[in-house]
């Protein structure tokens, strides 16, 4: 994913001569291309995510599109208030990009995890949360992005993620994208877990469960009318991330809910109150917390089984 | 730039003179604070800056009020300048008005919402980037506060401008002295300041914050290839001699007497 973000950039930054790159010194040779083409356009920010952040309002308040890049927990938490501040409060267009979210950096530890950036960057006023699902989705969203001046918090993976769609498919920040349609359970899927919630569909299949599977790259603006008819048609919504259970999708579907009286059934999958330990790879750290397509599977299958009395 | 000093040094008096009034009159603490740092204030836009209210006019410089907390002595320039009628100056921080207690982008003017200190280096290191850019001449002043030192992300910044010669920012620290509890040099390790930010890349110059010749000189000579840092040494509570140096007035709101003292001192009267 972040080679099409990197690619796609470049594209950007050719029709749009205000898109500017500040990266935290990170993406050794990611951006060769980039500064070959833009030179002046690219700045190595250093290990400084707070001033990087503060630059990029200035950047956009001075009338540029500032795209600011490292890996998720650095351009969220560790500069936070200049977020807050400098960006959301400021209403300056900045394009926030988070590489290697969620568990996209299992092995580097919880250090490099971010399981909390949904939840800390969907509360600030007027900011987008985006996490597409594989390279096709970052490019149209990049491109989305970077088409209206808001601030936004694109949540990419790293490398070598699977393929979801074979080509790009409709992408428009705000609406959710229907891939599997079923009326008794309703999948709702954000960021890169999708391949394994349509695996976990594939699997309910073969248990004659008719689901259907929806991915709402954007959890903040939330699409309210295709939740309203999931939620009218579907007996059971399950949410699925790679994000705390705590302030994400799941609990942007619940409030929804709540807010609009809906009385449906919703489980809410994702990570634990609890730092993860071990060392290994994505898939890894997926199958232990309990998000495998197994595991997603076995989920709804639970659900959907007559409750003793 | 031709500038009257002696208009603008009466200019500053008669600012003091309404900061106060406002401060007694609907309760605005951090008095002392914007006394520092209005002769930097007012030689920065009456004496350097080409500064516009409506932000779509370009070309035009830029003036950050770091230390947000000085918001009072910000609108009363704003005022002098045409950008607020004077008479909204009378409803700063109460309910319901668009100026409060630290200035946000709603108020015309104001380039950037500040409050919380160590943002205003940044955004100004950004904005004159994005002058560089745009192929544009723009100057960017950033005022901060010594307290403000303390920040991390200050010296962040102040890594960042000289690796860029961004000889179009120019900072300025209000050196009173003092932070909200204590003085700044025993707060934390802050001196040598100025050396610390000549070892940082920056051309350094140290002034008398109160001598509006001296900032109006300094002001308008930034260096060629490099930041400039204007080290602008101040008096917390200036021009008001029972204010002075005491960090009491960095909250208490003078008394309606206290308010005709220290008019009698600023305009004679």
């Amino acid at each position: 994913m972040r080679n099409a973000f990197a690619q796609e950039l470049v594209e950007c930054a050719a029709r749009d001569e205000r898109v500017i790159l500040l990266a935290g010194d990170i993406g050794n040779r990611l951006f060769d291309a980039f500064q070959a083409r833009f030179p002046g356009r690219f700045f190595n920010c250093g290990v400084a995510e707070a001033n990087m952040m503060s630059m990029a309002a200035g950047l956009a308040l001075g009338g540029l599109r500032p795209v600011v890049y490292t890996i998720a927990p650095f351009v969220t938490y560790r500069c936070y208030e200049q977020i807050k501040i400098d960006v959301c409060y400021n209403a300056a267009p900045v394009v926030i990009v988070g590489v290697g979210a969620g568990l996209g950096y299992a092995g580097l530890g919880p250090t490099h995890h971010s399981l909390e950036d949904i939840a800390a960057l969907r509360v600030l006023p007027d900011m987008s949360v985006v996490c597409p699902a594989d390279a096709h989705e970052t490019r149209a969203a990049l491109r989305d992005a970077l088409s209206a001046p808001r601030p936004i918090y694109l949540r990419i993976g790293k490398k070598g993620e699977p393929l979801v769609h074979a080509t790009e498919p409709p992408f428009r920040i705000g609406e959710a994208l229907p891939l599997r349609t079923g009326v008794d359970v309703a999948l709702l899927s954000t960021g890169t877990i999708l391949p394994d919630v349509l695996a976990a569909a594939d699997q309910l299949y073969k248990h004659d469960v008719d689901v259907g599977v929806v991915h709402f790259h954007t959890v903040k603006p939330l699409d309210a009318a295709a939740l309203r008819r999931l939620a009218t048609t579907c007996k059971l919504l399950v949410t699925v991330e790679e994000h705390s259970l705590i302030g994400g999708f799941g609990s942007a579907v619940a409030e929804w809910m709540a807010d609009e009286g809906v009385g449906r059934r919703l489980v809410r999958m994702g990570t634990p109150d609890a730092f993860f330990h071990e060392a290994g790879e994505t898939e890894h750290a997926r199958h232990r917390l309990g998000l495998s397509s197994e595991a997603i599977a076995a989920r709804v299958l639970q659900a959907l089984a007559p409750r003793e009395a | 730039m031709s500038v009257d000093v002696d208009a603008l040094e009466r200019r500053a008096r008669e600012i003091r003179r309404r900061v106060i009034e406002v401060s007694h009159n609907n309760g605005v603490p951090h008095l002392a604070s914007n006394l520092s740092c209005i002769d930097i204030i007012v030689a920065a836009y009456w004496g350097c800056l080409r500064v516009e209210a409506d932000p779509s006019n370009v070309p035009r410089d830029r003036f950050i009020l770091s230390k947000g907390h000085a918001a009072s002595a910000l609108y009363t320039a704003f005022a002098q300048l045409g950008f607020l009628d004077d008479k909204e100056l009378n409803t700063i921080a109460k309910d319901g008005s668009r100026l409060a207690e630290h200035p946000s982008r709603k108020t015309p003017g104001v380039e950037a919402a500040t409050g919380s200190l160590g943002h205003g280096l940044g955004i100004g290191i950004g904005l004159a980037l994005a002058a560089r850019l745009r192929g544009q001449q723009e100057r960017v002043v950033v005022l901060m506060s010594d307290g403000e030192q303390n920040e991390g992300s200050v010296w962040e910044g102040a890594m960042f401008a000289p690796r860029h010669q961004l000889s179009a920012l120019t900072a300025v620290v209000d050196f009173n002295g003092w932070q909200a509890t204590g003085r700044s040099r025993d707060v934390l390790a802050l001196e040598p300041l100025a050396d610390k930010w000549r070892a940082f890349g920056w051309t350094v110059t140290d002034v008398d914050g109160h001598d509006m010749g001296a900032l109006v000189d300094v002001l308008n000579r930034p260096a060629a290839d490099a930041p400039t840092m204007i080290i602008a040494h101040t008096i917390k509570g200036k021009g008001v001699s029972f204010m002075e140096d005491d960090n009491n007035w960095h909250y208490r709101i003078p008394t309606a007497d206290e308010v005709v003292a220290a008019h009698r001192e600023l305009v004679g009267r």
